[in-house]
């Protein structure tokens, strides 16, 4: 848990459950051939199908099944035979009044995801459906209940999504953010979405509940709607369990229904008040046949899928010592495979990965190779380089490439030799004696002062080339 | 004949539908659509146990387009067919308003 983990008072819990919608990556919509593409420019990625003009049929885009089925897998799921269903509903963002989504035999069911602390979160189900285009409400300064109108753009209804639903498995704030960025891990690693949730390709919904601890009870939830980052996300369930706890406490107690997250104003305001399923009048499509994939498509998939990211977290905690978010980082980069290869080539291992994490923070370091990397990692273990010169060293190959030694010595970051250090921590005495006598006489904070003095100074006439560890010992040895 | 539709029942289809039915409609709607179901009563009287449930008339599965793109509508025409545009999007009435 983070120092910054808010906390509900001892006696409650906090229950979470994530949904989250997945655009799919596909060229195209779900039923229709219209571009799967943002547009600034208003319906104009809209035909027959997707505006549900009399007369138009569907016919489902094996590419957007195939992702869904690889999103199942990957997040260990069942992948079995489903329909499609019609969500009845009456609502202008979808010009059929229905919503083509699957409901008692969705395509994935029963998976977990592995949470980069080894934390396992259920998944409930994943379900194909499409997207719903994007209204804009006017007048009463843009909030639904207040518009005087609204306008409708249909370039989004029918984009292929996936809905994730995990079961109410979260307890705390940091575990639905691991939650998110995992599964955004994986969108990336198999291909399937690009997964920004600032852009809308990865939506969030959070189920919120408390309940007394010790209680295995699920209390009545609130769906929190309109979370726009994984910060904001933290924000809304924090605000919204607080809620639930004050009502408790006040005798109160929470109804059931969707919530508006106002990140402006950090709280949540009702919103549709929540029908009740039945009220959807879920019934199959008639219109799109069953998907049936064979067990040899599932296979198929399965072959095709890369190492995920927990497993390749796996990997390098093996090697290394260092923690899970030095792990995730690297991994989230894609530094891992180069690691891998630098720590075969004979690199130090928790260098190797803390040296990516800090110094490597960067879109693209197709620069460095593993032998490169591990060659400049060799140089700072064995001392030929200070962790100072080793940063600049390497920021330069990350930038235009070439070796370090060719690098280091280019820079002028010759090792220095000790002597050559010794005499320079002798002259520097020489020159300051008073603040040397401050040094091996005063009390603690007046040596540590005066060590900062000495080391300025000497990092000051070396260019900074001097290794800081050798000069605290330097000094300790004339002082003592 | 007892009715299987209650004036509330209708009451409330007609309000997620955003219909807004005189009372004479309700009582007439409630009798039409405890037809309905009475007529739906009828066949699941039907023994059925042996036969497969049919998840779709036609004998097929997996039926699947390529994902090629095919030319989109031109939106003058689209919006053209509207009941009112403006800045390129459909203008709509505000729809949840009554559901405060
Ligand atoms: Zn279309």
């Amino acid at each position: 848990m983070s120092p910054h983990e808010p906390t509900l008072p001892d006696e409650w819990e906090l229950v979470v459950g994530l949904e989250v919608h997945v655009e799919l990556a596909t060229r195209t919509k779900l039923f229709c051939g219209c571009a799967n593409e943002f547009s600034t420019d208003p319906n104009t990625n809209v035909c027959p199908v997707c505006l549900g003009l009399p007369g138009s049929l569907p016919v489902m885009n094996g590419k957007a099944v195939d992702y869904a089925m690889k999103l199942g897998r990957a997040l260990g799921c069942e992948v079995h035979g489903s329909v499609m269903a019609r969500k009845n509903y009456f609502y202008p963002d979808m010009a059929k009044d229905y919503q083509t989504t699957q409901y008692d035999k969705p395509t994935s069911m029963d998976g977990e995801l592995v949470l980069s602390d080894g934390a396992v979160v259920g998944i409930e189900r994943a379900h194909i459906e499409e997207d719903a285009g994007k209204t804009t409400h006017i007048g009463g300064g843009g909030r639904i209940n207040d518009a005087m109108f609204s306008l409708v753009d249909y370039n989004r209804a029918g984009v292929p999504l996936v809905e994730v639903v995990s079961r109410p498995d979260i307890r705390t704030i940091d575990h639905a953010k691991a939650y998110v960025n995992e599964l955004r891990d994986i969108l990336l690693a198999i291909e399937v979405s690009d997964a920004k949730m600032e852009e809308g390709s990865m939506r969030v919904d959070a189920n919120v509940s408390v309940r007394p601890v010790g209680s295995e009870e699920l209390r009545t939830r609130c769906e929190l709607k309109n979370i726009n980052s994984v910060r904001s996300m933290g924000r809304a369930i924090e605000y919204e369990a607080q809620r639930h706890v004050d009502l408790y406490n006040s005798g109160e107690a929470p109804r059931q229904e969707t919530r508006h997250w106002d990140e402006d104003g950090g709280r949540s305001t009702p919103g549709r008040s929540k029908e009740d399923a039945d009220d959807y009048r879920y019934f199959q499509e008639p219109d799109l046949v069953p998907l049936e994939p064979s067990a040899a498509d599932v296979a198929a998939i399965d072959a095709s899928l890369p190492v995920l990211p927990a497993a390749r977290r796996a990997r390098l905690a093996d090697l290394s010592g260092v923690g899970p978010d030095v792990l995730s980082t690297v991994v989230e980069r894609g530094q891992d495979g180069l690691a891998l290869d630098a720590i075969e080539a004979g690199a130090d291992a928790d260098k190797v990965l803390t040296r990516l994490q800090n110094d490597v923070a960067v879109d693209d370091w197709s620069n460095l190779t593993p032998p490169l990397l591990a060659a400049l990692i060799r140089m700072e273990t064995s001392g030929e380089l200070t962790a100072t010169q080793a940063k600049q060293v390497l920021s330069d190959m990350v930038e235009s490439g070439g070796d370090p030694a060719t690098i280091a010595s280019g820079r002028g970051f010759e090792a220095m030799e000790s002597n050559e250090l010794e005499g320079l921590v002798d002259q520097l005495i020489a020159d300051n004696p008073d603040e040397w006598i401050r040094f091996t006489s005063g009390d603690d904070g007046e040596q540590k002062k005066m060590q900062g003095f000495f080391t300025g100074q000497i990092m000051k006439a070396t260019n900074g080339q001097a290794d800081g560890r050798a000069i605290a010992q330097l000094l300790a040895a004339k002082g003592s | 004949m007892s009715e299987r539709i209650t004036r509330d029942e209708v009451i409330h289809v007609a309000r997620l539908a955003r219909l807004d039915l005189s009372d004479a409609e309700i009582d007439e709607f409630a009798h039409q659509m405890s037809d309905i179901l009475d007529h739906a009563a009828d066949i699941e009287a039907l023994d059925v146990g042996d036969i497969e449930p049919t998840s779709h008339p036609l004998p097929m599965v997996n039926v699947f387009r390529a994902d090629e793109r095919r030319p989109s509508l031109d939106r003058d025409e689209v919006l053209g067919v509207a009941p009112a545009e403006q800045d390129g999007q459909f203008r709509v009435p505000p729809i949840l308003g009554e559901e405060r």
